[in-house]
This record gives C-alpha cells, sequence and structure tokens, in this order.
C-alpha cells in the first residue's frame, strides 16, 4: 500500500473519531477563547501597541492550544492498544505518524480559523484586507506546530507527567516558529502591510526540516 | 569484564591533576596576567569564564547529538551513557553561562537581564537541555529511555541553528543597544580565553568520563543481578 | 488452501529494565500447528505472542516467521493476526466503521463484502451500526476476532481470548479457531480456560518463569501438559456439569 494511501486512511479515521465525540475540538476554542480574552484585559494595548504586541499573544495562545490538543492523539491509542493495531497493520510507521499530524494541523488549523475574526475584533484589528496572506503564515506556521507536537506526544505519551513533558518539549524546539509567525504576522498587521519573504521561507524551511526528521526517525518512537 | 580498578584510577588521578593545574593556570592568568578592561574594569574578567562555558556547552551539544546517533544506529548502551553524561555537562555549562552573565552585566551596563540574541538563544538552548533531561527521569525502561531521548536530542540539535538563525534576525530588524564585547580583542586576553577554554574543555572531559563510568557501574550492577536471578531460577 | 508461517524463535531473551521476561526461549513451530501456550501468569506467554507478532523486539536472540509471503515484515503482518487482552478497536467508531478501516489498511479486495460477512460469521449483523463503546466485554472479544481473521491471516495469534466470553461464547470461539486452523493457519494460542476451546490443538508449551518448562512436542504429552494448568480462577461462571477441579 503507498504511503498517501494509508496516510490517507489514518488521517480519515482520525477525523471520524474526532468528530464523534467533538470533545477536543470544543474544549480547545474555549481555552484559546478564554486565553485571548484574558490578554486582552489584562493588557488592555492601545492601537499601536495591539498591532505591536497582538500577533504574538495570539500565536502564543495557538502554542498552549497545541500542547493541549496534540497530547490525545497517541494517548488515545493506549486505552485499548489500539497503538498495537495500526503497527501491525502492513503499513510503514510513517504513515501513521504523518496521517496524525495531518489530522492535528487540521483541528489546530480550524480552531485558529474560527479564533482569527474573535482576535481582531479584540484587538481592534484590519485583517480582511491581509487574509489570504495571514491564512498562509497561520498554515505554515501550525504545520510546524503540528510536525513537532505529534512527534513528541508520541514521545511523552510513553512517559510520566505527560500533560508537563509536552508543554516543556515543545516549547523551546516552537520557539523559532513562535519567532517568526509572530513577526510575520506583525508585519501583515502593521499600517503598511506586508509580508516579510525571509519570515515565510523560514517557516517553509522549519517545516519541511522538522517533516523529514520526522520520516527519518518516526519508527524509533513506536518500538517495544 | 570490570575495568581493572588500578588503571583506571592511575590515569584519572593524573587527568585530574593535570585539569586542576590547568584550572587554576587559567584562573591565575585571568586574574593578574590579562590585562585590565579600560571602561569595564575588574568585573570584565568574568568573561574569560562567560564566554567559554558557552564555547564548552557547544561542545557537550555536539557529543550528545553525535552519541545519540550513534545509539540510534547500533543499540549500545554506551552511547547512551555518553549521551547523557554530555548533556548534563552541557547543561551546567550553560548555567554557569547564564548565571556568570549577569553578574557581568548588572554592574557594567546596570541591568541583570536583557533578551539579546545571545542571551535569547542561550536561554532556548537550556530550556531544551533541561527538558531532555526532565524527560529521562520520566521514563522508567532503560532500553526505551535511551530510544526516546535519542529522538529529542537529535530533534533539539536540529532546531539549534533554527533557533539561533531567526533569533539573530529578529534582532537585526528590531536592533537593540548592543550590550556585549564589542570591538577588537587584544591579542593577550586573546590568549588568556583560549587558555580559559581550554581547561574548561579539560574539566568538561574529566566530569564526562567520570559520569561515564557511573553510568557504566549502574548497567554492570544491574547486569549482575539480573545474572543472580537467572542463576536462582 | 495456503499454508500457515512457520515461527522460529532463537534463543530469545527479553528484559524489562531490571526483569527478565523470556530466558533464552528456542523453539521451532512448523506451520499448520496449533500450538497452546500455557502458564502462570507473568511467565511470558503474552511477551512470547508480542515477540512473535513483531511487535516486540527482543532484547537478544531472533525470531524468525518462515514460508510464503514473508520477506519483509510488512508482508508479514499483512497476513498475520492478533487478538489480545486489549479489544484492539476504537470505541468511537461503529464495529462497522472499525472493521471498514482495517479492511481497508490491510488492503483487502472487497471490504463491504468482507466487513459483512465477519460482522454475521461473529453474530454481530445486527449491531454493525452501534459504536462499539455500547458492546459488552464479550462483543468486543467476537469483534475483535473478526477482525484478526478477516484478513485471512497464516498466523494467528491469540492471547487468552476466552477470557470475559461465557461457555457459549467460548464454543463459538472453538469453532471459529477451528475454522481458521483447517484453513491451514498457524495458530499460537495462550490459554488458561480448559475444554472448549483447546479442541483441535496439537501441541502445548508450558512457560515458567520465562522459560520452556514443557514442550508435547518433544515430551508427547499433549492432553497432561493441558491439565496442568495453574491454579488461577478462570473468568466464567460455574458450569456444573464440566466435572473439573
Amino acid at each position: 500500500m503507498s504511503l498517501g494511501r494509508a496516510t490517507g486512511l489514518i488521517f480519515a479515521k482520525e477525523l471520524r473519531v474526532e468528530l464523534r465525540s467533538r470533545e477536543l475540538l470544543s474544549t480547545t476554542l474555549v481555552f484559546v477563547l478564554l486565553v485571548l480574552v484574558l490578554f486582552s484585559f489584562t493588557f488592555d494595548p492601545s492601537a499601536m501597541e495591539a498591532r505591536r504586541f497582538g500577533p504574538g499573544l495570539l500565536w502564543l495562545a495557538f502554542l498552549f492550544a497545541g500542547s493541549l490538543m496534540l497530547q490525545p492523539s497517541f494517548v488515545r491509542e493506549r486505552t485499548n492498544d489500539t497503538l498495537s493495531a495500526l503497527r501491525m497493520a502492513p503499513v510503514e510507521p510513517f504513515a501513521v505518524l504523518l496521517g496524525k499530524l495531518a489530522a492535528n494541523a487540521l483541528f489546530l488549523f480550524l480552531v485558529e480559523l474560527i479564533l482569527l475574526p474573535i482576535f481582531a475584533a479584540l484587538y481592534d484589528l484590519a485583517i480582511l484586507p491581509v487574509l489570504g496572506r495571514l491564512v498562509l503564515v497561520l498554515f505554515l506556521g501550525t504545520v510546524g506546530l503540528a510536525t513537532t507536537g505529534t512527534v513528541f506526544s508520541a514521545i511523552t505519551a510513553q512517559a510520566r507527567l505527560r500533560e508537563l513533558m509536552l508543554p516543556l518539549l515543545l516549547f523551546p524546539v516552537l520557539a523559532p516558529v513562535l519567532i517568526a509567525s509572530t513577526e510575520a504576522t506583525v508585519g501583515l498587521l502593521s499600517e503598511e502591510p506586508y509580508l516579510d519573504s525571509v519570515w515565510l521561507v523560514f517557516l517553509v524551511v522549519f517545516d519541511a526540516i522538522f517533516l523529514t526528521a520526522a520520516w527519518l526517525f518516526g519508527e524509533y518512537l513506536f518500538e517495544e | 569484564m570490570a575495568e581493572n580498578p588500578k588503571s583506571g584510577s592511575g590515569s584519572s588521578i593524573l587527568w585530574t591533576l593535570l585539569s586542576f593545574v590547568w584550572l587554576a593556570l587559567a584562573g591565575y592568568a585571568a586574574l593578574f596576567v590579562a590585562p585590565t578592561e579600560k571602561t569595564m574594569g575588574v568585573i570584565q574578567r568574568i568573561f574569560y569564564f562567560h564566554v567559554p562555558s558557552f564555547w564548552t556547552a557547544f561542545v557537550a551539544i555536539g557529543t550528545t547529538t553525535y552519541a545519540s546517533i550513534a545509539y540510534l544506529k547500533t543499540r549500545a548502551p554506551k552511547w547512551d551513557w555518553l549521551a547523557v553524561s554530555a548533556a548534563e555537562l552541557g547543561a551546567v555549562f550553560l548555567t554557569i553561562g547564564l548565571v556568570t552573565g549577569p553578574i557581568w552585566a548588572k554592574p557594567v551596563w546596570g541591568h541583570w537581564w536583557v533578551w539579546d540574541p545571545r542571551t535569547t538563544s542561550t536561554f532556548v538552548l537550556w530550556a531544551m537541555y533541561v527538558s531532555y533531561l526532565l524527560l529521562r527521569t520520566l521514563v522508567e525502561e532503560p532500553e526505551r529511555r535511551a530510544l526516546l531521548s535519542s529522538v529529542v536530542a537529535v530533534f533539539a540539535c536540529l532546531d539549534v541553528p533554527l533557533v539561533y538563525f531567526s533569533i539573530w534576525w529578529f534582532r537585526t530588524l528590531h536592533p537593540q543597544p548592543v550590550i556585549g564585547d564589542g570591538g577588537s580583542l587584544d591579542p593577550t586576553m586573546g590568549k588568556v580565553l583560549l587558555l580559559c577554554w581550554g581547561a574548561m574543555v579539560a574539566l568538561f572531559l574529566l566530569v564526562v568520563r567520570q559520569r561515564y563510568r557511573l553510568e557504566k557501574l549502574r548497567a554492570e550492577v544491574d547486569g549482575l543481578r539480573m545474572e543472580a536471578e537467572r542463576r536462582a531460577s | 488452501m495456503s499454508t500457515g508461517f512457520s515461527v522460529q524463535f532463537e534463543n530469545i531473551e527479553k528484559r524489562f529494565g531490571m526483569r527478565l521476561a523470556l530466558r533464552g526461549i528456542t523453539l521451532s513451530i512448523s506451520p499448520g500447528e496449533f500450538v497452546a501456550l500455557v502458564g502462570a501468569n507473568g511467565s511470558g506467554k503474552t511477551t512470547m505472542l508480542r515477540i512473535a507478532a513483531l511487535l516486540m523486539r527482543p532484547s537478544a536472540g531472533s525470531v524468525r516467521i518462515g514460508g510464503e509471503g514473508t520477506e519483509s515484515p510488512r508482508a508479514i503482518h499483512a497476513r498475520c493476526g492478533m487478538v489480545s487482552h486489549a479489544t484492539l478497536l476504537y470505541d468511537e467508531l461503529t464495529a462497522q466503521e472499525n472493521l471498514r478501516f482495517f479492511a481497508r489498511l490491510y488492503g483487502v479486495t472487497s471490504v463491504e463484502q468482507t466487513c459483512a460477512t465477519a460482522l454475521e460469521r461473529v453474530g454481530l449483523a445486527e449491531r454493525a451500526r452501534d459504536l462499539v463503546r455500547t458492546f459488552s466485554r464479550g462483543m468486543r472479544q467476537r469483534l475483535s476476532l473478526a477482525r484478526a481473521m478477516m484478513t485471512q491471516p497464516r498466523l494467528l495469534l491469540l492471547d487468552e481470548p476466552a477470557t470475559g466470553l461465557d461457555p457459549e461464547g467460548q464454543s463459538w470461539l472453538g469453532n471459529e479457531v477451528a475454522r481458521v486452523r483447517d484453513a491451514g493457519c498457524t495458530i499460537l494460542m495462550s490459554t488458561h480456560a480448559h475444554g472448549e476451546v483447546q479442541s483441535g490443538v496439537t501441541r502445548a508449551i508450558r512457560l515458567e518463569a520465562g522459560s520452556v518448562a514443557e514442550d508435547s512436542g518433544e515430551s508427547g504429552d499433549l492432553r497432561g501438559i493441558l491439565g496442568r494448568v495453574g491454579p488461577e480462577r478462570v473468568l466464567r461462571p460455574e458450569n456444573p456439569g464440566r466435572g473439573e477441579r
């Protein structure tokens, strides 16, 4: 079976399982909303400050959301040991990783898209003129977040204190993504919007490097 | 199977003496031989330990990464022993660097801490190493622990250039008053710096070796216990 | 009719940290054999099965799965089925969805047909659209078996499959397993239960503290080994007509 087809099957399964319960999407949405609102009235920024600091807070909120949302992906496979069932299927381990990664990226992306207008309203930022480019930045940053997050969640699922360990591992490694995404967003929301190509390329490079690393080292994650 | 105690302690005593002599020399050089810096005065001398501690930390990081990849390929436990030894030392040297920084910065520039490219990158690096070490304490089975932490080490290493670049580019776009040693280095200062780095590397090698031997002994004890169990049944 | 895989354990050792679960096990299982693995809890049965399934790497030694179509681990997995303590099923999906997912993953050609047949066979056709979460332990076990057998395995690994099944369920299980065996599949089954499930067993191996204590392949004492299953209580209702201890 080709990698693409296997990944697609697992991706579809992840989607179906999540859509059945919808618990992950809804709780994450509420959580990120809360974070954004709390930030908003704790800092109560002026217009210029909002343009400067808002994006940072937004991405921070996404980072928090990610570290919560990525946890269940592999932990869920432990309840009925379905991970063993996946490992015994005649598909390459990377397909399992990729399928989950894609599903995680999609869920995170959905949450971000829903929260974007709320964020714009709270901080009084004009996102419509730059919507397309903003969504691109969101997408690239989310792929980076989902890639590292999925790999690390496979690791922490096998450790104790996993809820604490995942953010601890994830945040330092994702610092570059946080910086790049935030800066790109700031550029798009400034008075004269521009898309910083350096940050864009950087995000693409980050995503490529870590996707490749996941491909090369992924199989070690599932060994017993 | 066990290391001959005599030869083991013989060479390590020599190495220990050598390292401490070197360290003492370096300390002396830093305090008395190197010329006093014009603007900063005596406190600047901490620079001779502050800067090399980062360089040594990089040596540690390189060692951990190499050992982790070697473990993934060969699954020989000795690589995992080396990886954890180097990682612990790396974290220690990073901590030394991060602590000596503010000690130097406060009297000279008036701030304990500033988020400039170097401090930010180093802090992120330090966080990565600490989380690596924490992960190790949370996985009990040795083979699983070695495998998982090796993957984390590789990912962390891949991230290092990305961290440095992103932070550097960020600061290029948003320049701040530069804090740090600008300007050219007096040749004597340069020599003292290298001497101090050498001393730190010697110390690093010494401690890594001891830490490695500790891991090895632990594994040997476990092996002996299992052998006893096997014989008893 | 295709022949089952052969399984060869060469000096298999498995360590979990400080604990030695398997000590130097060397065994040869021929194609089509129906092997019952017996032994107390912790004797290493589950570990052995997981190593045979290529899920677990042995700490030392090697396992070789032989036969037609064993060129790669993936090829082996394609014709290997497992039923374990855990259900290996997704609670949030329906019985049908579970089977369809795994059928597709295994590259089964006529997915709908195969799933429908499998559900019929295990008597869960009416519950096809119900979430597995709503199933009883016995029903889950049946679905798990359906999942393992629907891909027509040549090696079937069963880890105490009768646990949680009532006598009717156990008899049904015995029939299903016999059917698979008749199709030529090699079966390795760890078991506590007596009677029904074990009809058709061709060889019994008793494990004790990670080593092979008895092997009917050598001693010829199949009945004896099966009878000497440990004193643990089996999870099923009392059956007065059985006349066992």
